[in-house]
Protein backbone atom coordinates (compact mmCIF):
# COMPACT_ATOMS: atom_id res chain seq x y z
CA UNK A 1 0.00 0.00 0.00
CA UNK A 2 1.51 3.23 -0.88
CA UNK A 3 0.75 5.85 1.27
CA UNK A 4 0.02 9.55 0.02
CA UNK A 5 2.32 12.74 1.12
CA UNK A 6 0.39 15.01 3.16
CA UNK A 7 -1.01 17.71 1.75
CA UNK A 8 -2.07 19.60 4.23
CA UNK A 9 1.40 21.01 5.39
CA UNK A 10 4.22 22.78 3.57
CA UNK A 11 5.80 26.26 4.00
CA UNK A 12 3.37 28.36 1.40
CA UNK A 13 5.40 30.92 -0.37
CA UNK A 14 3.90 34.02 -0.31
CA UNK A 15 2.96 34.37 -3.80
CA UNK A 16 -0.34 36.71 -3.69
CA UNK A 17 -0.48 39.61 -6.55
CA UNK A 18 0.88 42.11 -3.96
CA UNK A 19 4.79 40.44 -3.97
CA UNK A 20 6.55 43.13 -5.40
CA UNK A 21 8.76 41.68 -8.85
CA UNK A 22 11.62 39.97 -9.04
CA UNK A 23 14.48 42.38 -7.95
CA UNK A 24 18.03 42.22 -8.87
CA UNK A 25 20.11 39.27 -7.49
CA UNK A 26 22.69 40.21 -5.20
CA UNK A 27 26.41 39.00 -6.02
CA UNK A 28 26.05 36.28 -3.30
CA UNK A 29 22.76 35.04 -4.51
CA UNK A 30 24.14 35.15 -8.12
CA UNK A 31 27.14 32.81 -6.55
CA UNK A 32 24.61 30.39 -4.82
CA UNK A 33 22.84 30.10 -7.97
CA UNK A 34 25.66 29.19 -10.05
CA UNK A 35 27.01 26.82 -7.44
CA UNK A 36 23.33 25.14 -7.79
CA UNK A 37 23.87 24.62 -11.73
CA UNK A 38 27.44 23.55 -11.55
CA UNK A 39 25.98 20.67 -9.07
CA UNK A 40 23.05 19.84 -10.97
CA UNK A 41 25.24 19.43 -14.18
CA UNK A 42 27.31 17.37 -12.12
CA UNK A 43 24.65 15.06 -11.34
CA UNK A 44 23.82 14.91 -14.70
CA UNK A 45 26.94 13.78 -15.84
CA UNK A 46 27.18 11.15 -13.11
CA UNK A 47 23.92 9.73 -13.81
CA UNK A 48 25.26 9.41 -17.79
CA UNK A 49 28.27 7.79 -16.57
CA UNK A 50 27.00 5.32 -14.25
CA UNK A 51 24.83 4.02 -17.50
CA UNK A 52 28.11 4.47 -19.86
CA UNK A 53 29.76 2.15 -16.86
CA UNK A 54 27.88 -0.87 -16.64
CA UNK A 55 27.05 -0.99 -20.51
CA UNK A 56 30.43 -0.32 -21.21
CA UNK A 57 31.70 -3.73 -18.91
CA UNK A 58 29.25 -5.50 -20.02
CA UNK A 59 30.51 -5.11 -23.78
CA UNK A 60 33.54 -5.74 -22.85
CA UNK A 61 33.51 -8.75 -21.44
CA UNK A 62 31.20 -9.85 -24.20
CA UNK A 63 33.86 -9.25 -26.78
CA UNK A 64 36.81 -10.55 -24.79
CA UNK A 65 34.92 -13.56 -24.12
CA UNK A 66 34.85 -13.07 -20.82
CA UNK A 67 30.70 -13.43 -20.75
CA UNK A 68 29.18 -15.91 -23.19
CA UNK A 69 27.57 -13.40 -25.86
CA UNK A 70 24.92 -16.66 -26.51
CA UNK A 71 24.06 -16.78 -22.82
CA UNK A 72 24.20 -13.23 -21.67
CA UNK A 73 24.22 -11.09 -24.95
CA UNK A 74 25.85 -7.78 -25.72
CA UNK A 75 25.14 -4.24 -25.70
CA UNK A 76 25.56 -3.70 -28.85
CA UNK A 77 23.87 -6.93 -30.59
CA UNK A 78 20.44 -5.79 -28.39
CA UNK A 79 21.10 -2.27 -30.05
CA UNK A 80 21.10 -3.60 -33.44
CA UNK A 81 18.16 -5.99 -32.63
CA UNK A 82 16.06 -2.92 -31.95
CA UNK A 83 17.27 -1.21 -35.02
CA UNK A 84 16.15 -4.50 -36.99
CA UNK A 85 13.05 -4.55 -35.49
CA UNK A 86 11.93 -1.16 -35.93
CA UNK A 87 12.84 -0.57 -38.83
CA UNK A 88 12.46 -3.88 -40.98
CA UNK A 89 9.91 -5.55 -38.43
CA UNK A 90 10.24 -8.85 -36.10
CA UNK A 91 10.29 -12.24 -37.04
CA UNK A 92 7.12 -11.89 -35.24
CA UNK A 93 5.86 -8.67 -37.89
CA UNK A 94 5.85 -5.35 -37.27
CA UNK A 95 7.25 -4.25 -33.92
CA UNK A 96 4.61 -1.23 -33.69
CA UNK A 97 1.94 -3.55 -33.83
CA UNK A 98 3.52 -5.38 -30.36
CA UNK A 99 3.61 -2.15 -28.83
CA UNK A 100 0.24 -1.62 -29.85
CA UNK A 101 -1.75 -4.43 -28.63
CA UNK A 102 0.39 -4.71 -25.04
CA UNK A 103 -0.38 -1.38 -24.55
CA UNK A 104 -3.90 -1.61 -25.32
CA UNK A 105 -3.99 -4.56 -23.52
CA UNK A 106 -2.43 -2.49 -20.78
CA UNK A 107 -4.44 0.35 -20.86
CA UNK A 108 -7.66 -1.75 -20.49
CA UNK A 109 -6.72 -3.67 -17.48
CA UNK A 110 -5.81 -0.09 -16.16
CA UNK A 111 -8.84 1.58 -16.93
CA UNK A 112 -11.44 -1.62 -15.93
CA UNK A 113 -9.18 -2.11 -12.80
CA UNK A 114 -9.46 1.23 -11.54
CA UNK A 115 -12.97 1.74 -12.26
CA UNK A 116 -14.07 -1.10 -10.04
CA UNK A 117 -11.35 -1.16 -7.26
CA UNK A 118 -12.60 2.74 -6.87
CA UNK A 119 -15.71 1.96 -6.87
CA UNK A 120 -15.15 -1.03 -3.99
CA UNK A 121 -12.97 0.36 -2.15
CA UNK A 122 -15.26 3.14 -1.89
CA UNK A 123 -18.60 1.17 -1.00
CA UNK A 124 -16.65 -1.11 1.67
CA UNK A 125 -15.54 2.08 3.36
CA UNK A 126 -18.82 3.63 3.62
CA UNK A 127 -20.57 0.80 3.81
CA UNK A 128 -19.95 -1.58 7.49
CA UNK A 129 -22.12 -4.46 6.59
CA UNK A 130 -20.68 -4.69 3.18
CA UNK A 131 -17.01 -4.43 4.58
CA UNK A 132 -17.67 -7.20 7.05
CA UNK A 133 -19.24 -9.56 5.04
CA UNK A 134 -17.29 -9.17 1.66
CA UNK A 135 -13.82 -8.71 3.77
CA UNK A 136 -12.63 -12.02 4.21
CA UNK A 137 -12.95 -12.97 0.45
CA UNK A 138 -10.94 -9.54 -0.85
CA UNK A 139 -8.08 -10.97 1.19
CA UNK A 140 -8.86 -13.93 0.27
CA UNK A 141 -8.63 -12.82 -3.54
CA UNK A 142 -5.96 -10.73 -2.96
CA UNK A 143 -3.82 -13.63 -1.83
CA UNK A 144 -4.08 -15.68 -4.56
CA UNK A 145 -1.09 -15.60 -6.63
CA UNK A 146 -2.64 -14.10 -9.52
CA UNK A 147 -0.03 -15.17 -12.08
CA UNK A 148 -1.85 -18.27 -11.85
CA UNK A 149 -4.88 -17.42 -13.13
CA UNK A 150 -2.94 -16.28 -15.82
CA UNK A 151 -3.75 -20.03 -17.83
CA UNK A 152 -6.68 -20.17 -16.07
CA UNK A 153 -7.97 -16.93 -18.31
CA UNK A 154 -6.23 -18.31 -21.31
CA UNK A 155 -8.47 -21.34 -20.89
CA UNK A 156 -11.65 -19.26 -20.40
CA UNK A 157 -11.19 -16.44 -22.83
CA UNK A 158 -8.90 -17.79 -25.40
CA UNK A 159 -5.31 -16.40 -26.86
CA UNK A 160 -6.56 -12.97 -28.02
CA UNK A 161 -6.71 -9.87 -25.69
CA UNK A 162 -9.31 -10.62 -23.29
CA UNK A 163 -7.35 -12.95 -20.85
CA UNK A 164 -4.60 -10.50 -20.66
CA UNK A 165 -6.95 -7.47 -19.76
CA UNK A 166 -8.49 -9.75 -16.95
CA UNK A 167 -5.19 -10.92 -15.60
CA UNK A 168 -4.09 -7.23 -15.53
CA UNK A 169 -7.49 -6.00 -14.15
CA UNK A 170 -7.32 -8.47 -11.19
CA UNK A 171 -3.69 -7.22 -10.35
CA UNK A 172 -4.70 -4.14 -10.61
CA UNK A 173 -7.66 -4.07 -8.99
CA UNK A 174 -6.71 -5.13 -5.53
CA UNK A 175 -3.92 -2.16 -5.30
CA UNK A 176 -6.61 0.27 -5.97
CA UNK A 177 -9.52 -1.08 -3.70
CA UNK A 178 -7.26 -0.89 -1.13
CA UNK A 179 -5.66 2.40 -1.22
CA UNK A 180 -9.60 3.60 -2.48
CA UNK A 181 -11.02 1.86 0.83
CA UNK A 182 -7.96 3.18 2.99
CA UNK A 183 -8.14 6.66 1.75
CA UNK A 184 -11.94 6.57 2.36
CA UNK A 185 -11.17 5.14 6.18
CA UNK A 186 -8.36 8.13 6.80
CA UNK A 187 -10.71 11.15 5.88
CA UNK A 188 -9.66 13.62 8.41
CA UNK A 189 -13.11 13.58 11.09
CA UNK A 190 -12.99 17.05 10.87
CA UNK A 191 -13.24 17.70 7.53
CA UNK A 192 -16.61 15.48 7.78
CA UNK A 193 -17.68 17.47 10.34
CA UNK A 194 -16.98 20.99 9.02
CA UNK A 195 -18.89 19.58 5.67
CA UNK A 196 -21.93 18.73 7.97
CA UNK A 197 -22.03 21.77 9.66
CA UNK A 198 -22.10 23.36 6.79
CA UNK A 199 -25.14 21.10 5.25
CA UNK A 200 -23.96 18.48 3.40
CA UNK A 201 -26.39 15.43 3.23
CA UNK A 202 -25.17 11.91 2.71
CA UNK A 203 -24.58 12.16 -1.02
CA UNK A 204 -22.37 15.36 -0.73
CA UNK A 205 -20.59 14.21 1.99
CA UNK A 206 -19.42 10.70 -0.11
CA UNK A 207 -18.94 12.66 -3.85
CA UNK A 208 -17.86 16.09 -2.41
CA UNK A 209 -15.89 15.56 0.94
CA UNK A 210 -14.99 11.24 0.68
CA UNK A 211 -13.91 10.98 -3.07
CA UNK A 212 -11.77 14.15 -3.58
CA UNK A 213 -10.13 13.54 0.42
CA UNK A 214 -9.48 9.90 -0.67
CA UNK A 215 -8.05 10.88 -4.16
CA UNK A 216 -4.90 11.51 -2.64
CA UNK A 217 -4.74 8.10 -1.71
CA UNK A 218 -5.95 6.41 -5.42
CA UNK A 219 -3.97 8.56 -7.34
CA UNK A 220 -0.84 7.45 -5.05
CA UNK A 221 -2.30 3.88 -6.12
CA UNK A 222 -2.09 4.92 -9.70
CA UNK A 223 1.65 4.23 -10.46
CA UNK A 224 2.14 0.62 -9.02
CA UNK A 225 -1.37 0.25 -10.52
CA UNK A 226 -0.01 1.00 -13.45
CA UNK A 227 2.75 -1.03 -13.48
CA UNK A 228 0.84 -4.01 -12.07
CA UNK A 229 -1.25 -3.93 -15.68
CA UNK A 230 1.63 -3.99 -17.52
CA UNK A 231 2.97 -7.02 -15.73
CA UNK A 232 -0.26 -8.58 -16.13
CA UNK A 233 -0.43 -8.13 -19.81
CA UNK A 234 3.04 -9.59 -20.59
CA UNK A 235 3.01 -12.38 -18.13
CA UNK A 236 -0.46 -13.33 -19.92
CA UNK A 237 1.07 -12.91 -23.26
CA UNK A 238 3.99 -14.92 -22.16
CA UNK A 239 1.82 -17.77 -21.28
CA UNK A 240 0.14 -17.65 -24.55
CA UNK A 241 -0.42 -15.13 -27.35
CA UNK A 242 -0.08 -14.12 -31.10
CA UNK A 243 0.80 -10.64 -30.22
CA UNK A 244 2.46 -8.49 -28.06
CA UNK A 245 5.92 -7.36 -26.53
CA UNK A 246 5.65 -10.53 -23.93
CA UNK A 247 5.13 -13.10 -26.98
CA UNK A 248 8.24 -11.62 -28.80
CA UNK A 249 10.25 -12.19 -25.14
CA UNK A 250 8.78 -15.99 -25.52
CA UNK A 251 9.53 -16.17 -29.25
CA UNK A 252 13.03 -15.11 -28.53
CA UNK A 253 13.41 -17.29 -25.88
CA UNK A 254 12.45 -19.87 -27.84
CA UNK A 255 14.91 -19.49 -30.34
CA UNK A 256 17.78 -19.06 -27.75
CA UNK A 257 18.22 -15.49 -28.86
CA UNK A 258 19.34 -13.41 -25.61
CA UNK A 259 20.19 -10.24 -27.80
CA UNK A 260 16.05 -10.54 -28.42
CA UNK A 261 14.95 -11.12 -25.01
CA UNK A 262 17.00 -7.99 -23.85
CA UNK A 263 15.43 -6.15 -27.22
CA UNK A 264 11.91 -7.04 -25.87
CA UNK A 265 13.00 -5.82 -22.15
CA UNK A 266 14.57 -2.37 -23.43
CA UNK A 267 11.53 -1.95 -25.45
CA UNK A 268 9.14 -2.49 -22.51
CA UNK A 269 10.88 -0.42 -20.52
CA UNK A 270 10.65 2.41 -22.30
CA UNK A 271 7.09 1.62 -22.47
CA UNK A 272 6.33 1.62 -18.82
CA UNK A 273 8.59 4.74 -18.26
CA UNK A 274 6.58 6.61 -21.10
CA UNK A 275 3.62 5.52 -18.83
CA UNK A 276 4.31 6.51 -16.02
CA UNK A 277 5.30 9.75 -17.01
CA UNK A 278 1.59 10.09 -18.47
CA UNK A 279 0.34 8.91 -15.16
CA UNK A 280 2.53 11.40 -13.26
CA UNK A 281 0.65 14.04 -15.35
CA UNK A 282 -2.99 12.28 -14.94
CA UNK A 283 -2.24 12.55 -10.99
CA UNK A 284 -1.30 16.39 -11.73
CA UNK A 285 -4.34 16.95 -13.55
CA UNK A 286 -6.48 15.07 -10.56
CA UNK A 287 -4.93 16.53 -7.47
CA UNK A 288 -4.20 20.15 -8.81
CA UNK A 289 -4.57 21.53 -5.19
CA UNK A 290 -1.12 19.69 -4.09
CA UNK A 291 1.93 21.92 -4.14
CA UNK A 292 4.45 20.39 -7.36
CA UNK A 293 7.19 19.83 -5.22
CA UNK A 294 5.38 16.81 -3.07
CA UNK A 295 4.42 14.74 -6.00
CA UNK A 296 7.63 15.48 -7.75
CA UNK A 297 10.06 12.23 -8.46
CA UNK A 298 13.26 12.15 -9.06
CA UNK B 1 -19.56 16.35 32.23
CA UNK B 2 -21.89 16.52 34.65
CA UNK B 3 -24.44 18.45 35.73
CA UNK B 4 -23.60 21.23 33.06
CA UNK B 5 -26.26 23.36 32.72
CA UNK B 6 -26.16 27.08 30.98
CA UNK B 7 -28.15 29.24 28.04
CA UNK B 8 -26.61 31.38 25.84
CA UNK B 9 -29.14 34.47 24.88
CA UNK B 10 -29.56 35.92 21.61
CA UNK B 11 -27.08 37.51 20.37
CA UNK B 12 -24.42 37.26 22.85
CA UNK B 13 -21.14 36.17 22.73
CA UNK B 14 -19.95 34.34 25.61
CA UNK B 15 -16.70 32.90 26.14
CA UNK B 16 -16.01 29.21 27.99
CA UNK B 17 -12.36 28.74 29.67
CA UNK B 18 -11.34 25.93 31.79
CA UNK B 19 -8.48 23.76 32.16
CA UNK B 20 -7.49 21.34 29.64
CA UNK B 21 -9.75 17.84 29.08
CA UNK B 22 -12.68 19.57 30.67
CA UNK B 23 -14.91 18.96 27.41
CA UNK B 24 -14.69 22.37 26.14
CA UNK B 25 -14.82 20.93 23.21
CA UNK B 26 -17.14 18.30 23.43
CA UNK B 27 -20.06 21.09 24.80
CA UNK B 28 -19.21 22.36 20.94
CA UNK B 29 -19.67 19.53 19.36
CA UNK B 30 -22.70 18.82 21.72
CA UNK B 31 -24.52 22.25 20.73
CA UNK B 32 -23.67 21.04 16.95
CA UNK B 33 -25.14 17.84 17.36
CA UNK B 34 -21.74 16.25 16.15
CA UNK B 35 -22.23 14.82 19.40
CA UNK B 36 -24.95 13.03 21.44
CA UNK B 37 -25.52 13.76 25.12
CA UNK B 38 -25.71 10.07 27.25
CA UNK B 39 -28.27 12.19 29.52
CA UNK B 40 -29.95 15.23 29.21
CA UNK B 41 -30.30 17.76 25.99
CA UNK B 42 -29.22 20.58 24.02
CA UNK B 43 -31.70 23.27 22.91
CA UNK B 44 -30.97 25.34 19.94
CA UNK B 45 -33.29 28.14 18.84
CA UNK B 46 -36.25 26.28 20.35
CA UNK B 47 -35.37 22.61 19.23
CA UNK B 48 -34.07 20.18 20.72
CA UNK B 49 -30.89 19.00 19.15
CA UNK B 50 -30.87 15.57 17.38
CA UNK B 51 -28.99 15.11 14.42
CA UNK B 52 -26.83 18.11 13.27
CA UNK B 53 -28.50 21.43 14.55
CA UNK B 54 -30.13 24.09 12.47
CA UNK B 55 -28.52 27.50 12.27
CA UNK B 56 -25.16 26.61 13.65
CA UNK B 57 -21.90 27.34 12.44
CA UNK B 58 -18.99 25.43 13.80
CA UNK B 59 -14.96 27.04 13.47
CA UNK B 60 -12.95 24.18 14.28
CA UNK B 61 -9.87 24.22 15.97
CA UNK B 62 -7.57 22.66 13.58
CA UNK B 63 -7.80 23.91 9.65
CA UNK B 64 -11.02 22.32 8.55
CA UNK B 65 -11.27 23.88 4.65
CA UNK B 66 -11.57 21.90 2.33
CA UNK B 67 -7.83 21.35 0.39
CA UNK B 68 -9.26 20.43 -2.92
CA UNK B 69 -11.30 23.42 -3.33
CA UNK B 70 -10.40 27.39 -4.02
CA UNK B 71 -10.55 29.82 -2.00
CA UNK B 72 -14.12 30.67 -3.73
CA UNK B 73 -15.16 27.12 -4.20
CA UNK B 74 -14.64 26.93 -0.43
CA UNK B 75 -16.57 29.14 0.67
CA UNK B 76 -19.12 28.31 -1.72
CA UNK B 77 -19.87 25.18 -0.22
CA UNK B 78 -22.34 25.96 2.68
CA UNK B 79 -24.93 27.51 0.17
CA UNK B 80 -24.53 24.83 -2.55
CA UNK B 81 -25.41 22.39 0.19
CA UNK B 82 -28.31 24.04 1.27
CA UNK B 83 -29.60 23.86 -2.62
CA UNK B 84 -28.71 27.84 -2.90
CA UNK B 85 -28.08 27.88 -7.60
CA UNK B 86 -24.80 28.23 -8.49
CA UNK B 87 -24.28 32.02 -9.48
CA UNK B 88 -26.70 33.09 -6.17
CA UNK B 89 -23.74 31.18 -3.92
CA UNK B 90 -20.90 32.80 -6.04
CA UNK B 91 -22.24 36.02 -5.80
CA UNK B 92 -22.84 36.05 -1.84
CA UNK B 93 -19.01 34.33 -1.84
CA UNK B 94 -17.00 37.16 -3.50
CA UNK B 95 -18.61 39.56 -0.93
CA UNK B 96 -18.32 37.45 2.08
CA UNK B 97 -14.14 36.68 0.54
CA UNK B 98 -13.75 40.30 0.08
CA UNK B 99 -15.42 41.32 3.76
CA UNK B 100 -12.68 38.96 5.59
CA UNK B 101 -9.78 40.62 3.16
CA UNK B 102 -8.96 37.85 1.12
CA UNK B 103 -10.38 39.73 -2.75
CA UNK B 104 -7.76 38.54 -4.89
CA UNK B 105 -7.21 35.39 -3.55
CA UNK B 106 -10.40 33.83 -4.86
CA UNK B 107 -8.68 31.17 -6.96
CA UNK B 108 -5.97 29.61 -4.92
CA UNK B 109 -5.85 26.57 -2.89
CA UNK B 110 -5.47 26.41 0.81
CA UNK B 111 -1.78 25.59 0.51
CA UNK B 112 -0.89 28.43 -1.11
CA UNK B 113 -2.02 30.64 1.42
CA UNK B 114 -0.79 31.54 5.25
CA UNK B 115 -2.34 30.14 8.78
CA UNK B 116 -4.27 33.52 8.81
CA UNK B 117 -5.45 33.49 5.25
CA UNK B 118 -6.86 29.83 6.04
CA UNK B 119 -8.26 30.94 9.19
CA UNK B 120 -9.70 34.04 7.09
CA UNK B 121 -11.50 31.35 4.45
CA UNK B 122 -12.86 28.95 7.62
CA UNK B 123 -14.46 32.35 8.55
CA UNK B 124 -15.95 33.34 5.55
CA UNK B 125 -16.86 30.12 5.10
CA UNK B 126 -18.82 30.08 8.52
CA UNK B 127 -20.14 32.87 8.21
CA UNK B 128 -21.74 33.18 4.89
CA UNK B 129 -24.53 30.54 6.29
CA UNK B 130 -25.56 33.11 8.54
CA UNK B 131 -25.67 31.02 11.69
CA UNK B 132 -27.79 31.94 14.42
CA UNK B 133 -25.25 30.09 16.71
CA UNK B 134 -21.88 30.76 16.00
CA UNK B 135 -19.58 27.95 17.69
CA UNK B 136 -15.59 28.66 17.94
CA UNK B 137 -13.05 25.91 19.17
CA UNK B 138 -9.90 27.94 20.11
CA UNK B 139 -10.18 29.11 16.23
CA UNK B 140 -6.98 31.36 16.50
CA UNK B 141 -4.74 29.55 18.98
CA UNK B 142 -2.60 28.31 15.98
CA UNK B 143 -2.00 32.37 14.84
CA UNK B 144 0.89 33.74 15.93
CA UNK B 145 0.05 36.99 18.16
CA UNK B 146 -0.28 39.75 15.59
CA UNK B 147 -2.23 38.03 13.23
CA UNK B 148 -4.38 37.05 16.05
CA UNK B 149 -4.98 40.42 17.40
CA UNK B 150 -6.09 41.50 13.83
CA UNK B 151 -8.33 38.46 13.30
CA UNK B 152 -10.00 39.03 16.88
CA UNK B 153 -10.71 42.19 16.04
CA UNK B 154 -11.92 41.23 12.64
CA UNK B 155 -14.36 38.82 14.19
CA UNK B 156 -15.78 41.29 16.81
CA UNK B 157 -16.47 43.46 13.91
CA UNK B 158 -18.08 40.68 11.80
CA UNK B 159 -20.47 39.52 14.76
CA UNK B 160 -21.42 43.00 15.40
CA UNK B 161 -22.91 43.22 12.11
CA UNK B 162 -24.77 40.22 12.57
CA UNK B 163 -27.34 39.03 15.44
CA UNK B 164 -25.68 35.69 16.30
CA UNK B 165 -24.83 34.00 19.19
CA UNK B 166 -21.35 33.13 19.47
CA UNK B 167 -19.69 30.60 21.85
CA UNK B 168 -16.40 31.07 21.77
CA UNK B 169 -13.85 28.32 23.54
CA UNK B 170 -10.52 28.87 24.81
CA UNK B 171 -7.87 28.39 27.48
CA UNK B 172 -6.56 32.18 26.85
CA UNK B 173 -8.67 34.36 29.26
CA UNK B 174 -7.09 37.49 28.16
CA UNK B 175 -8.87 36.39 24.91
CA UNK B 176 -11.87 35.43 26.38
CA UNK B 177 -12.37 38.67 28.03
CA UNK B 178 -11.59 40.79 25.34
CA UNK B 179 -13.90 39.39 23.05
CA UNK B 180 -16.83 38.32 25.34
CA UNK B 181 -20.06 39.40 26.75
CA UNK B 182 -19.69 37.17 29.51
CA UNK B 183 -17.20 34.36 30.46
CA UNK B 184 -18.20 30.80 32.06
CA UNK B 185 -15.45 29.20 33.87
CA UNK B 186 -15.65 25.69 33.77
CA UNK B 187 -14.26 22.97 36.44
CA UNK B 188 -11.67 20.47 36.07
CA UNK B 189 -13.23 17.20 34.76
CA UNK B 190 -16.29 16.48 35.28
CA UNK B 191 -17.21 19.72 33.91
CA UNK B 192 -19.72 21.92 35.19
CA UNK B 193 -19.75 25.66 35.12
CA UNK B 194 -17.82 27.03 38.17
CA UNK B 195 -18.70 30.48 37.75
CA UNK B 196 -20.35 33.16 35.62
CA UNK B 197 -19.00 36.81 34.85
CA UNK B 198 -20.55 39.54 32.92
CA UNK B 199 -18.10 41.80 31.33
CA UNK B 200 -19.28 44.79 31.03
CA UNK B 201 -16.43 46.47 28.92
CA UNK B 202 -17.83 49.32 26.50
CA UNK B 203 -18.69 48.02 22.72
CA UNK B 204 -16.86 48.62 20.12
CA UNK B 205 -13.98 47.41 21.39
CA UNK B 206 -10.67 46.82 20.16
CA UNK B 207 -9.06 43.41 21.69
CA UNK B 208 -5.51 45.41 21.57
CA UNK B 209 -6.72 48.61 23.63
CA UNK B 210 -8.96 47.20 26.02
CA UNK B 211 -6.08 45.34 28.04
CA UNK B 212 -5.17 48.26 29.56
CA UNK B 213 -8.87 49.18 30.74
CA UNK B 214 -8.39 48.85 34.53
CA UNK B 215 -11.59 47.44 34.76
CA UNK B 216 -10.40 44.56 32.27
CA UNK B 217 -6.96 43.85 34.95
CA UNK B 218 -9.62 43.96 37.57
CA UNK B 219 -11.90 41.21 36.12
CA UNK B 220 -8.80 39.44 34.66
CA UNK B 221 -6.98 38.78 38.29
CA UNK B 222 -10.64 37.37 39.72
CA UNK B 223 -11.57 35.16 36.94
CA UNK B 224 -8.02 34.07 36.95
CA UNK B 225 -8.10 33.19 40.52
CA UNK B 226 -11.32 30.71 39.80
CA UNK B 227 -9.54 29.48 36.80
CA UNK B 228 -5.99 28.75 38.19
CA UNK B 229 -7.19 26.64 41.01
CA UNK B 230 -9.08 24.57 38.64
CA UNK B 231 -5.83 24.41 36.57
CA UNK B 232 -4.31 22.96 39.62
CA UNK B 233 -6.66 20.30 40.47
CA UNK B 234 -6.31 19.04 36.18
CA UNK B 235 -2.48 19.42 36.64
CA UNK B 236 -2.90 17.34 39.88
CA UNK B 237 -4.38 14.95 38.07
CA UNK B 238 -2.58 14.50 34.97
CA UNK B 239 0.43 13.50 36.90
CA UNK B 240 -1.38 11.21 39.29
CA UNK B 241 -2.40 9.56 35.82
CA UNK B 242 1.08 9.84 34.58
CA UNK B 243 2.42 8.26 37.74
CA UNK B 244 0.44 5.02 38.00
Amino acid sequence: MTKPSSHMSGPSRPSGPDVPPDEPLTDAEAAEEAHARRRHRLERFLQVAVFCAIVGAWELSAQTGLADPFFFGKPSGIAATIWRWATRGTPQGPLWQHVAVTLEETILAFGIGVLIGVVAGFALARNRTLATVLGPYVRMGNAIPRVILGSIFVIWLGLGMASKVALGVTLTFFVVFFNAFQGVREVDPNLTNNARILGAGPRQLSFDVMLPAALGWITSSLHTSFGFALVGAVVGEFIGATHGLGYLVAAAQGAFNANGVFAAMVILSVVALIADALVTWLERRLTPWRPAAMTQTF
Amino acid sequence: MRDLTFEVARGEFCAIVGPTGSGKSTTLNLIAGLERPSRGQVVVLGEVVTDGARGVGYMFQTDAIFPWKTVLQNVCTGPLYRGVPRHVAQRQAHEWISRVGLAGFEDRYPNQLSGGMRKRVALAQTLINEPAVLLMDEPFASLDVQTRTLMENELLELWSGSSASVVFVTHDLEEAIALADRVLVFTAAPATVKQSYRIALPRPRNVAEVRFDPRFTQLYERIWEDLRDEAVIAYERSLKAIRS
